[in-house]
C-alpha cells in the first residue's frame, strides 16, 4: 500500500498539500486534475525526485520520505516518455536492471517477454528518434516495468498519443497491470482515462485532493461542483432545499432523503440524462419541462443542443437523427425530462474555485 | 477632396514600409563581408607575407619549434585540467537553482573580463611566500615564477570561463527528465552521469576542451608577468619583433596562425550539431 500522510511541498508560487491519501497494493490508481493542479508534483514526489517540506510517504509500511529515488523501487513514465536518446530500444529496456539485483539471463527473458507483450520486439535494435509517439511510450512502460518496480507512476501516459492509437495503449495498460502484479499510480487529466483503467481515483485541484474513492463513485457522486464540472456534469445549478423539495432556478423537483435538513446546495445534471422527445414518450419517474432551443453545437459524433426553460441554460445530449433530420433548430420548442434519480445533489462546502 | 489627400500619404508609408527592407538586407550583406575582411585580411596578408629563406629557417629554428611545443603541451594540459575540474562545476550551474547563482556566474566569468597583466598579478600575489597558499605551495616544491607550471595555472585561470560556459549550455540542452528517469531506474548519481550525461554531453565537453585551449593558447599578457622563460609561443614572437623586427616575427606569427586555424576547423567540424538532445 501506498500512503501518503500530510504531505506538503511549498514553491515560491505554488503549494501542494497537506495531502493525504491511501493506494492499495496491485491496484489501478487514477489521479485527476486539470493542468497546473499539481499532478506531476505529487508524483515526482512519490518517486523521490522532489523533497518534501512536511508529511511523509511508506510503500508496504516502509518510510521512504527521505529515501533516494534509486532505492525506492518506483518505476516513473513520464508523458513526453524520456527514452534515453543515445540507447536502443533494448539497451533502454534493460537499463535499470543491474541496478534492481536482476540477473543478466533473466532480465533478458523478461526484458523480451515484455516486448512481446507490447508488440514492439521488432524495434530492438532502433533508437528512439525513430520511432512513432504509441512506440515510445510503450518502450517507456517496458523500460519501466523491466525493473519489476513495486509501484509504477505513470505522467498522462496517453494524453501525447494520436487516438487512434489510446485504444491500444489502453489496453496494453490494463494487460501489464494484470500480469505484473505492480501498483499502477497514473495522473491524468481526461476522466475517461480514469474510468476505463482505475478502479479507485482520487480529484486534486490546487495542489489539495478534493475527493477520493472509487472511479464510479466520483463519477456518479462528485463531492463538489469543481469535479461535477470536471467529470462533464454540464448542468450545475445552485439549489435550495425545503420540506423534502429541491427548486433550482425556478424549478421544483422532490429532493432525495439523503439530503437531510441541508437548505442550500447545488444540483448536477449529465446532459445523457436529460431526454428530449414528445410528450408520450416520458415516463411517470420523470421531470418534464419544456423550453427553447437556443444552440446547436457538434460534439464529435452527436450533438449537444442548449436550451432555456424558467431561469435556466440546460445543456444535453442529442440523438442524431433529430440534429440531422431538422427537428430541431434554433429557437424550436421541445419538451424535455429528466429521471429525479439521476440528478446529483452536493452538499454546500465552500469551493475553492476562485 | 479628403480622399485624394490620403493616397500619397499611403503611397508614402508603403514606400517607406519597403525602402527599410532594401536597408536591412544591405546592412545585413555588407557588414558580414566586411567583418570577415576586417578578420582574415591582416592575418592572410601575415601569411603570404615572411620571406620563402626565413620561413624555411624559422621552421628549422629549435627554439621557435619548442615555444610552439610548451604552448601546445601547456594549453593541453591546461584543457584537461578544466575539463576534470570544471565539469562538475558547469553541471551545477545547468541543473541546479540557489541563491547566488548570479554572483557565481559572474565570478566565473571575472577572467574573461579583467586585463590580462592583472591575471598574472593575482596569480603571483597568492603564490608568494608571504601568502599562506605561496607557503603551501612552496612547502610542495611548487613555484609558479619562471615556470611551465605557472604558465598552465595562468592558462587554466584564463581558460575556465570558456569551458564552463560551453559545458553549461551543453547540459542545460539535455532534458533533466532523462536524469530523473535514470535515477528512477536505480541507477545513482554517478552512474546516471557517466550513463546518461557523459554519453549525450560528450560533443559539449570537447568544445569546451578546445575553447578552452584556443584561448591558453593565444594567452600573452598574463604569462609574460608570470614566466618570460620558458618561452611560449606568443612570448617568443614579442622578443622577436622587439629584438629583430617585423620581418622575424612574422613567420612565427604565421606558425601560430595556422595552428589556430586547424583547432578551430576541427571544433567546427566535431561540434556539428547531430541533434543529439533528441
Amino acid at each position: 500500500m501506498i500512503s501518503i500522510d500530510k504531505l506538503q511541498i511549498k514553491f515560491p508560487s505554488f503549494s501542494l498539500g497537506p495531502v493525504s491519501l491511501e493506494v492499495d497494493s496491485h491496484s489501478f490508481f487514477a489521479l485527476m486534475g486539470p493542468t497546473g493542479s499539481g499532478k506531476t508534483l505529487l508524483l515526482e514526489s512519490i518517486a523521490g525526485l522532489l523533497r518534501s517540506d512536511g508529511g511523509s510517504i511508506s510503500i508496504d509500511g516502509q518510510d521512504i520520505t527521505k529515501a533516494p529515488p534509486e532505492q525506492r523501487n518506483v518505476g516513473l513514465v513520464y508523458q513526453d516518455n524520456s527514452l534515453f536518446p543515445h540507447l536502443t530500444c533494448y539497451e533502454n529496456i534493460i537499463y535499470g536492471q543491474r541496478y534492481n539485483n536482476i540477473e543478466e539471463t533473466e532480465g533478458k527473458r523478461y526484458a523480451l517477454e515484455l516486448m512481446e507483450m507490447l508488440s514492439i520486439d521488432h524495434l530492438q535494435v532502433r533508437k528512439p528518434s525513430r520511432l512513432s509517439g504509441g512506440e515510445k511510450q510503450r518502450v517507456a512502460l517496458a523500460r519501466a516495468l523491466a525493473c519489476r518496480p513495486k509501484v509504477l507512476l505513470l505522467d498522462e501516459p496517453l494524453s501525447s498519443l494520436d487516438p487512434q492509437f489510446r485504444e491500444g495503449l489502453r489496453k496494453n495498460l490494463k494487460q501489464l497491470h494484470k500480469s505484473s502484479g505492480a501498483t499502477f499510480f497514473m495522473v491524468t487529466h481526461d476522466f475517461v482515462d480514469a474510468l476505463t483503467l482505475a478502479d479507485n481515483a482520487a480529484v486534486i485541484h490546487k495542489g489539495h485532493i478534493e475527493q477520493s474513492g472509487r472511479t464510479l463513485d466520483i463519477f456518479h457522486r462528485p463531492s463538489t461542483t469543481f469535479i461535477a464540472d470536471f467529470v462533464g456534469m454540464k448542468n450545475i445549478f445552485e439549489a435550495s432545499y425545503e420540506k423534502g423539495l429541491c427548486t433550482f432556478k425556478g424549478i421544483t423537483i422532490p429532493a432525495p432523503t439523503s439530503v437531510g435538513n441541508m437548505q442550500k446546495g447545488h444540483i448536477a445534471l449529465r446532459p445523457e440524462d436529460i431526454h428530449i422527445g414528445s410528450k408520450g414518450e416520458f415516463s411517470s419517474g420523470e421531470k418534464r419541462l419544456s423550453g427553447s432551443v437556443t444552440g446547436l453545437i457538434r460534439d464529435g459524433f452527436t450533438w449537444i443542443v442548449t436550451f432555456s426553460c424558467c431561469d435556466a441554460v440546460f445543456s444535453a445530449r442529442l440523438e442524431h437523427h433529430l440534429a440531422l433530420n431538422g427537428t430541431i433548430q434554433e429557437g424550436t420548442e421541445i419538451s424535455f425530462g429528466f429521471r429525479h434519480d439521476l440528478v446529483h445533489h452536493i452538499l454546500d462546502v465552500p469551493d475553492r474555485r476562485d | 477632396m479628403e480622399e485624394t489627400d490620403i493616397t500619397p500619404f499611403r503611397k508614402t508609408l508603403t514606400g517607406l514600409q519597403r525602402f527599410p527592407g532594401f536597408l536591412f538586407n544591405s546592412w545585413m550583406l555588407v557588414s558580414a563581408v566586411l567583418v570577415l575582411l576586417f578578420i582574415f585580411g591582416p592575418l592572410a596578408q601575415t601569411v603570404f607575407a615572411p620571406e620563402k629563406e626565413i620561413f624555411l629557417e624559422t621552421l628549422k629554428d629549435k627554439d621557435v619549434l619548442r615555444s610552439i611545443g610548451l604552448s601546445l603541451f601547456a594549453s593541453g594540459t591546461a584543457a584537461i585540467i578544466t575539463l576534470i575540474f570544471g565539469t562538475p562545476l558547469a553541471y551545477i550551474l545547468a541543473r541546479h537553482r540557489f541563491h547566488g547563482k548570479k554572483l557565481v556566474e559572474s565570478i566565473i566569468d571575472l577572467p574573461i573580463m579583467i586585463p590580462h597583466p592583472v591575471v598574472g598579478i593575482a596569480l603571483l600575489t597568492i603564490s608568494g611566500h608571504n601568502h599562506p597558499f605561496g607557503k603551501f605551495l612552496l612547502s610542495l616544491n611548487i613555484s609558479l615564477m619562471g615556470t611551465s607550471i605557472g604558465i598552465i595555472a595562468v592558462m587554466v585561470f584564463v581558460g575556465l570561463p570558456f569551458f564552463v560556459n560551453t559545458v553549461k549550455a551543453g547540459i542545460e540542452g539535455i532534458p533533466e527528465r532523462l536524469e530523473k528517469v535514470s535515477r528512477s531506474l536505480g541507477a545513482g548519481r554517478g552512474a546516471t552521469f557517466f550513463r546518461v550525461l557523459l554519453p549525450l554531453s560528450w560533443r559539449y565537453l570537447l568544445v569546451g576542451m578546445i575553447m578552452c585551449m584556443a584561448r591558453a593558447l593565444s594567452e600573452f599578457g598574463a604569462i609574460i608577468i608570470i614566466a618570460y622563460h620558458p618561452m611560449v609561443a606568443p612570448v617568443l614572437m614579442y622578443e622577436r619583433f622587439t629584438a629583430y623586427g617585423l620581418k622575424y616575427s612574422q613567420p612565427v606569427a604565421v606558425l601560430l596562425i595556422l595552428v589556430s586555424l586547424l583547432f578551430f576547423l576541427f571544433l567546427r567540424i566535431i561540434s556539428q550539431p547531430k541533434r543529439i538532445s533528441e
